[in-house]
């Protein structure tokens, strides 16, 4: 399947929708059929391509949400204030909608069953969606590789995936940790963002084998790779994807 | 004023742009700083999106180390702040 | 190839009143190809290099000093938005080539930060093009190319270069960072000069 997905000339095709399905108030999951599609890897992204009558266009790149199972591909889009392409993912597209992708696309922020050592995984926001088809990879593969999800949210309300990750997180091989930066649930009294007590606390510490997946906005991805490396983590096991409030050329 | 916001993204932003001209995936490459000779994997470089094109530079002195622009017809390709690309031979 | 999205329309909408495939913004977009210089008008410093070498400089106080003007002028970014009826306040370039001496045609912009793009001469002169250094009535931020930027705004935003440092005349017309990746080399809105061969 990967020599396949890796070794050709990629450009745009189009894919239908099949299915959307509302993760918040601001956060939609897309199932899209793509014929084309020739499988992906968990953590990698495509590029979405939307054209208006006029000719005009406007193209982003979205994390892919689901686990490779033969078929059919997800995305999860945040709705990003003021957008140009989010609104229009998370409030226009219907059942039935064509839209155009390139990809998958991207070689370095992927997780392979193969691949040895436990994995921390840490997400801030939509920066989730990687992780996310990274945990359900690791399902779909019945993995034992211990996990690891610290999970930055602003408040309870904003936490996508909430009832797949609680099934996720019965396995005892995962492990996962809500941290809230603007309003907790009852019962949890941290409100704050992650900091150096908080690693120590919930996450693995530096091994040799350990990979870190780092994902969410810019301002979060710096801040969060810097206390892994200060608190001794090797930078080269440290791997980061960032994305900013348009996502795109304008 | 949002200047000491960070506006860049890093390397994976271009894998999509980098994928359609080259027949292997990009952001696993190491790449070398022609401008302070600092190595790393190019999904770490610092990509800016928003701009006629798409600039990637180097996270340790900010010279830039690839463009591409897409054109209706043609892209441009701008690879003379890296060194070398290294890429592995076993995907 | 190509479909239409279903319901997409794009944030702009485009006006008979302006250039071809560009839409209106009522905001201010803010591009940027690399990290935000922060210049303090105590280090500012902007220079004119002849052809022949000889150097014309001023400091932020001497620039100052110079004759200001309040202009209106729309903008039209090469990534198809436009902005109409901006105001700025900014020193002519006719004033600053007043005691300048060149037959060279061609001149380089050069910035903090390293960016550059290139300009026929007499497309800054005769009242078309000013080092601005006020938006809307306030000193010019940071994110839009303060403390001064060079407004050349009857061509593409990209000629308009921020946080501007200096001009450099030749006889040969040399490309600059946008130019040498395929943007055209003038880049007039109106003839729609987007890509080199446009």
């Amino acid at each position: 399947m990967e020599r396949t997905a890796l070794r050709r000339r990629l450009t745009w095709q189009v894919g239908t929708v099949t299915e959307v399905r509302d993760e918040t108030e601001t956060a939609r999951t897309i199932v899209l059929d793509a014929p084309d599609w020739p499988g992906h890897l968990a953590g990698q992204h495509v590029d979405v391509r939307l054209t208006a009558p006029d000719g005009y266009r406007a193209s982003r790149s979205y994390s892919i949400s689901s686990a490779w199972t033969g078929e059919g591909v997800e995305l999860t889009v945040e709705q990003v204030p003021d957008g140009e392409v989010s609104p229009y993912l998370v409030e226009v597209l219907k059942v039935g909608d064509p839209l155009e992708l390139r990809g998958p696309v991207g070689g370095w922020f992927v997780w392979r069953p193969e691949q040895a050592g436990p994995i921390q995984l840490i997400g801030g926001g939509s920066g989730v969606v990687p992780l996310m088809a990274m945990l359900r990879a690791h399902g779909t593969a019945a993995s034992t590789t211990p996990v690891r999800l610290l999970y930055s949210v602003r408040r309870p309300a904003s936490v996508i995936y909430v009832k797949d990750l609680k099934e996720l997180a019965a396995s005892e091989d995962v492990d996962l940790t809500f941290v809230y930066t603007r309003e907790a649930p009852a019962g949890e009294p941290r409100v704050g963002r992650i900091d150096a007590a908080l690693l120590q606390a919930k996450a693995f510490a530096p091994a040799d084998d350990l990979t870190t997946y780092v994902c969410g906005p810019t301002p979060f991805v710096e801040a969060v790779a810097d206390l892994l490396v200060t608190g001794g983590h090797d930078p080269a096991r440290v791997r980061t994807e960032r994305f900013g409030p348009t996502g795109g050329p304008r | 004023m949002s200047a000491d916001v960070p506006t860049y993204l890093d390397g994976n932003a271009a894998a999509g742009a980098l994928r359609e001209v080259f027949a292997v995936d990009l952001t696993a490459a190491i790449g070398k700083c022609t401008g302070c000779g600092h190595s790393a994997v190019f999904a770490e470089a610092h990509v800016y999106v928003d701009a006629p094109g798409m600039v990637a530079r180097c996270p340790g002195c900010d010279n830039v180390l690839l463009r591409v622009v897409s054109t209706p017809n043609d892209t441009y390709l701008d690879l003379r702040g890296l060194t070398y690309l290294r890429i592995s031979n076993t995907p | 190839m190509g479909i239409i999205s279903p319901g997409f329309t794009g944030r702009g909408r485009s006006g008979s009143d302006l250039p071809p495939g560009q839409y209106l913004t009522q905001d201010f977009p803010v591009l940027s190809a690399g990290p935000t210089p922060h210049v303090l008008p105590e280090h500012w410093e902007f220079t004119i290099a002849t052809e022949s070498g000889e150097m014309h400089r001023w400091d932020w106080a001497a620039f100052q000093r110079l004759p200001a003007e309040e202009i209106t002028r729309d903008l039209h970014c090469v990534t198809r938005w436009s902005k109409l009826a901006t105001d700025w306040k900014g020193v002519s370039l006719d004033a600053l080539f007043e005691d300048v001496e060149t037959a060279a045609d061609f001149v380089m912009a050069h910035s903090y930060g390293g960016y550059t793009t290139n300009l026929p001469l007499e497309d800054l002169l005769d009242g078309q093009a000013w080092i601005a250094y006020q938006y809307d009535g306030e000193p010019l931020a940071a994110e839009h190319g303060g403390p001064a930027r060079l407004l050349v705004p009857h061509l593409y935003l990209w000629k308009s270069a921020k946080w501007v440092r200096g001009l450099v005349l030749s006889d040969t017309d040399d490309l600059g960072f946008w130019e040498t990746a395929g943007y055209h080399e003038y880049g007039d809105p109106w003839k729609e000069q987007r890509y080199a061969g446009d």
